[in-house]
């Protein structure tokens, strides 16, 4: 043990790059962004499943509607409360949802998120 | 030692029934929690108004055809479905080339070139200039589908070949499959050669295969394709499996063809010549 010394210098500066990350961006962290709802969905109060349950799993929820229309040809949800809903995107979610910068893409740049739908799918041009 | 080995098997036996027991539990815990899914329904189905068949099909009257009609129908289905158009040169970045990247979902040739093997020295003069319109055929033994690497392209029970654009990977095997020529490859992002979007439609990204779908987006809320409504009874859709539909009453009047029958890929699409 006659690097003792040594070994421990080295341990320490590794544990300091280590966590460089964490203490450099102590403190900064910004805030969650607030979802702005439009006019439309806020008179709506319900979205097609309750607000918690769309905020965890709308991901999983648009992959499925995606498959159960191109391939199953299934375009009719029914909603827990008994609403009737037709399976798009374009047509439905971004209804409602028509402003684009305030809803989805708020979160998605705060979570780094890169969705892909608006390769193909379009959005609803805000208007003023 | 009697003794020890009689507590031995009394302990085994017991724990036996014990752990049959646990099994038993499972199984009727599994009952229990299918039933509750029975009960809590398939929030999916299908459209109420939907048209449907057992086979979709339809006939194309060539008695009825010109370039004007022709033209007419094009724009129906291409606006419809947001298919680009490349040939504007204000386009920014056009090139005389860009006739290479041409999109099309239906749109005309030549008799020779729609029906090869039956081209003939001696045709109707009718034939040899008549503008024919050409599709996909929505072929009952697609070629395209059984290509594709990662099933983008499938066929309906109802027997429309579709495209999934989101699977579609663009490597263009269907493209090379298909003898018809139907499918076309998105070289450059199609958005800017749109031009009235079509907002019930999505348009397709860069590096996706094409073609028509038999307007099955239309059908599902009870419409007749775009194409067959502004025909004027050039095109007639329905289904080819119900001997009493419009287009099975058709082809029993009339002599029909189909494109490239040899070939075995059993298309949909019948030509009245």
């Amino acid at each position: 043990m006659n690097d003792r010394n040594y070994v421990i210098i080295g341990l320490v500066v590794f544990f300091a790059i280590l966590t460089f990350p964490f203490w450099y961006n102590l403190g900064s962290a910004s805030s969650a962004p607030e979802l702005v709802l439009t006019k439309k969905a806020k008179e709506a109060e319900v979205c097609v499943e309750d607000a918690d349950f769309m905020r965890r799993e709308h991901m999983q929820m648009l992959n499925d509607w995606r498959d159960k229309v191109v391939r199953e040809d299934k375009r009719t949800y029914t909603g827990k409360d008994g609403k009737q809903y037709n399976v798009s995107l374009s047509n439905t979610c971004m209804d409602c949802h028509s402003n684009k910068a305030d809803f989805c893409d708020k979160c998605h740049n705060y979570t780094a998120a890169n969705p892909y739908c608006w390769d193909c799918h379009t959005y609803p041009e805000v208007t003023q | 030692m009697e003794n020890t080995r009689r507590k031995f098997l009394k302990f085994t036996g017991i724990s036996v029934l014990g752990l049959s027991s646990i099994s038993i539990i499972d199984i009727l815990n599994a009952k229990k929690a299918a039933a509750a899914a029975d009960n809590s329904a398939d929030p999916y189905a299908f459209p109420e108004k939907a048209l449907t068949a057992e086979r979709w099909g339809m006939v194309v009257d060539t008695r009825k055809l010109d370039t004007r009609i022709n033209q007419k129908i094009i724009d129906a289905c291409h606006t419809a479905h947001n298919v680009p158009d490349f040939s504007d040169p204000n386009l920014p970045g056009y090139s005389s080339a860009n006739i290479r990247h041409k999109i099309k979902w239906i749109w005309d040739e030549t008799y020779d070139h729609v029906f090869p093997e039956k081209a003939d020295d001696f045709l109707a003069d009718r034939l040899k200039k008549l503008p024919i319109l050409t599709l996909c055929n929505q072929c009952a033994n697609p070629p395209c589908v059984r290509v594709c690497p990662t099933k983008a392209t499938f066929k309906r029970e109802d027997g429309i070949v579709m495209m999934d654009f989101h699977r579609c990977i663009g490597c263009r095997f269907c493209m090379a499959a298909c003898p018809y020529g139907s499918r076309s490859f998105n070289f450059r992002d199609p958005r800017p050669a749109i031009k009235n979007e079509n907002k019930q439609y999505p348009t397709r990204m860069k590096g996706v295969v094409e073609k028509c779908n038999f307007c099955e987006e239309r059908l599902a809320v009870g419409k007749q394709p775009a194409c067959v409504e502004v025909s004027n009874g050039a095109l007639v859709f329905g289904d080819l499996a119900d001997p009493n539909s419009e287009v099975r009453k058709l082809l029993n009047k009339n002599y029909a063809i189909r494109r490239k029958q040899s070939l075995g890929t059993n298309p949909s699409v019948y030509y009245i010549v």
